[in-house]
């Protein structure tokens, strides 16, 4: 069996880096220590398919000897979907141990009624906030009504200067 | 006929899952869909055993696919008693959950949660007993280990995920030798067919096959809580939810025993790893014995003691004789059972004292006498007082044991050794059993105040301190279920004769790899 020296260090070095980041205390290391070995896994499961060859379909003039074994991708491609589910449960299991260390327990206990009273006050204030902007932009666009663009008066009275200079 | 069948106890379970899922704001459905689910496996695994057992194993080859191409299902007498046993003891623990829930009114447990993800391990745990290649029993473990993930901290209170922490780290590294042992071994071998595997692996140089070997039973002792890489279990499995400690003590270490029958079984034919097995086994025995003896809370002592019990099934296996698997086999029935129903009494004993630690209980058999009894006979029956099954499963192992002594005297003494160590651990689980029931059953209530001991003393208390929850109505059917197992453990003893034989035949089938090669491969290996 054949196989490449370069995955082989980069293999190493996965499992070397993803253990040690293991090791640590902190949850969210270990879940990076976690998808780098898992990661250095897979590449043994790639290693394991030989030498890279023809894509592995069967057809007339393809020699079997001279493609690529496609087991070991089919398992790779299901460890990966294991792993990204996994990732996923870490990842909320993570943001609720820092939630419980943040908060407490308490952080729980909001009162839901208490919430949406409040939530409803917010939104008030955003439409009362909102209503007012508004209203001032309306004044603006009326009183740019009431009284024409001085610039555009000069521009225009500058026209008509030139038009008499011209007769 | 009876192949169709094979897929469905699979399929079954993850497509309840979905419905059970979509049902999520109908609790009754919900309840519905996964309790008939869970009968209809239930059903199914019963004809599979009747039929496996009269008419030889059934393969199935995915997709028509034959193997070592498609994915195959093999379900022989081993894999159907495991079914069987595992199926009821998820419906009856389901039922148990039901009666909580309804008791509760759901306040503390996102039920909607719980339902699919309970379908789902069972899913898992099925597909693991009739996984005919190394990848679907991984596939098999990822399933129910990433249910158990969920269902452990199920509410995600702090204490769970602190527990929680430690279970899904220490199962994600059992998961990642487990898969490096597959690439090893396909690298090897060039298939991962457990028949095939059964062929070609025993051409392997010896080394090759002790290292590959070592690295598969060490992914499957860390899923099994052998010791010394046990240490998880007692701090994980306490603080979950009753009914969800229950089904993981007596089904999920039990998936991992099963894992490790196979290996030496079928895959490793030529490998030879006995002494280890035996020595692991013994000091799993008496070690995890000896850590239950120090706790006070119930769960904790219980945990110790599920540690320690997997210590003779190991040895049964290390034996590697037809009367040693009988046994074996045997015994994983009678503790799955067992240890099921005792943690389904606990959740019991937690509703109707307020408390788990023999410190906070008293006077429980006066004011309780069923609970008593609840507790009481599988409590004689882990600690191996006859005629229960417990007696009969370690009676059958140390005979074994003796026959295994007096063919190979060159290790006679290690086997005596570890005899001698699973009487000593029977002992202790019972001074350990009895200890809780003197103190919280037969103790007077008025006892409970200011009362100190010499030797309580020096137990310790579950890290969190003990969670006193009100005494609240006990439903009924959390009592028909746990009194339903409690039966059901009687049984083992009163149909003990059949059922030897029955494990008798697994075992003869066990120790024929070259039959199980003949059954994945009717026209022979290519």
């Amino acid at each position: 069996m054949t196989a490449s020296l370069t995955l082989v260090i980069l293999m190493a070095v996965l499992f070397g880096a993803g253990v040690s980041i293991m090791l640590e205390r902190s949850l969210t290391r270990v879940l990076i220590g976690f998808l780098l070995v898992g990661n250095a896994v897979n590449i043994l499961i790639y290693l394991m398919s030989g030498a890279p060859g023809l894509a592995p379909i069967l057809g007339e003039g393809v020699d079997p000897d001279e493609i690529s074994d496609p087991l070991p991708q089919a398992f790779v491609l299901t460890a990966i979907v294991i792993n990204l589910g996994i990732t996923a449960f870490m990842l909320a299991l993570i943001y609720r141990s820092w939630w419980l260390a943040q908060l407490g327990a308490e952080g729980d206990l909001v009162d839901d009624a208490a919430e949406i009273a409040e939530d409803a006050e917010e939104a008030a204030d955003l439409i009362r906030s909102s209503a007012a902007d508004d209203q001032a932009i309306q004044d603006l666009i009326d009183a740019s009504d009431e009284e024409p663009d001085e610039d555009l008066e000069l521009e225009a009275s500058a026209r008509d200067r030139d038009e008499e200079a011209k007769r | 006929m009876t192949a169709v069948l094979v897929p469905l106890v699979v399929l079954l379970p993850l497509l309840g899952a979905a419905t059970a899922l979509i049902l999520g704001r109908r609790r009754r459905a919900q309840m519905t869909v996964s309790l008939g689910v869970l009968a209809a496996v239930t059903v199914i695994a019963a004809v599979l055993l009747v039929s496996v057992d009269a008419n030889g194993p059934a393969v199935v080859y995915i997709g028509g696919w034959d193997a070592p191409w498609g994915i195959t299902l093999v379900v022989d007498r081993l894999s159907a008693i495991m079914l069987v046993i595992s199926a009821i003891m998820l419906l009856v623990v389901l039922v148990y959950s039901v009666g909580q829930g309804i008791a509760d009114q759901h306040r503390e447990t996102p039920v909607s949660i719980f339902h699919p993800s309970y379908l789902i391990l069972s899913a898992g745990v099925f597909n693991a007993f009739i996984a005919g290649d190394l990848f679907n029993l991984y596939v098999g473990f990822e399933i129910l280990l990433s249910a158990s993930y969920v269902l452990l901290t199920l509410g995600g209170t702090g204490e769970r995920i602190r527990a929680g922490v430690t279970y899904i780290i220490v199962s994600l590294v059992s998961s990642l030798f487990f898969l490096s042992a597959i690439a090893l071994i396909y690298g090897a071998t060039g298939t991962v067919n457990i028949g095939q595997l059964s062929v070609r692996l025993a051409e392997l140089p010896g080394d090759v096959q002790l290292m590959l070997h070592l690295l598969l039973l060490i992914a499957f002792g860390i899923k099994a809580a052998v010791f010394p890489l046990s240490f998880w279990l007692p701090d994980s499995y306490p603080t979950a939810p009753a009914p969800v400690t229950a089904v993981f003590a007596g089904l999920l270490t039990k998936v991992g025993v099963y894992a490790i029958i196979r290996t030496e079984t079928v895959i490793f034919t030529e490998s030879d790893v006995t002494v280890l097995l035996m020595v692991i086994g013994g000091l799993t025995m008496l070690i995890g014995i000896l850590g239950a003896l120090t706790q006070a809370d119930i769960k904790r002592l219980l945990s110790f003691t599920l540690v320690s019990h997997i210590g003779y099934m190991i040895f049964g296996i290390a034996l590697g004789s037809q009367l040693g698997y009988t046994a074996t086999i045997y015994y994983v029935v009678h503790h799955i059972t067992v240890q099921t129903t005792l943690f389904l009494t606990t959740g019991l004993i937690e509703r109707f004292g307020g408390a788990t630690s023999i410190n906070r209980l008293a006077g429980l058999l006066k004011a309780s006498p069923l609970l008593g009894v609840l507790f009481f006979i599988p409590a004689l029956n882990l600690g191996g007082i006859p005629p229960f099954s417990g007696f009969l499963g370690k009676t059958g192992l140390f005979l074994a044991g003796g026959e295994e002594a007096a063919a190979d005297p060159a290790n006679a003494w290690l086997v005596w050794i570890v005899i001698a160590a699973g009487a000593v651990t029977s002992l202790i689980t019972l001074y350990a059993l009895t200890r809780f029931w003197n103190m919280a059953f037969w103790r007077g209530r008025r006892e409970l105040e200011g009362y100190e001991s010499v030797l309580l003393g020096s137990v310790l208390e579950a890290p969190e301190g003990a969670t006193v929850t009100a005494t609240r109505t006990t439903p009924v059917l959390m009592v028909v279920a746990t009194s339903a197992l409690v039966m059901l453990t009687v049984c083992l003893t009163v149909f003990a004769g059949p059922l030897f034989e029955l494990t008798g035949r697994a075992a003869a089938d066990l120790l024929d790899a070259g039959a199980y090669v003949s059954l994945v491969f009717p026209g022979g290996i290519r």
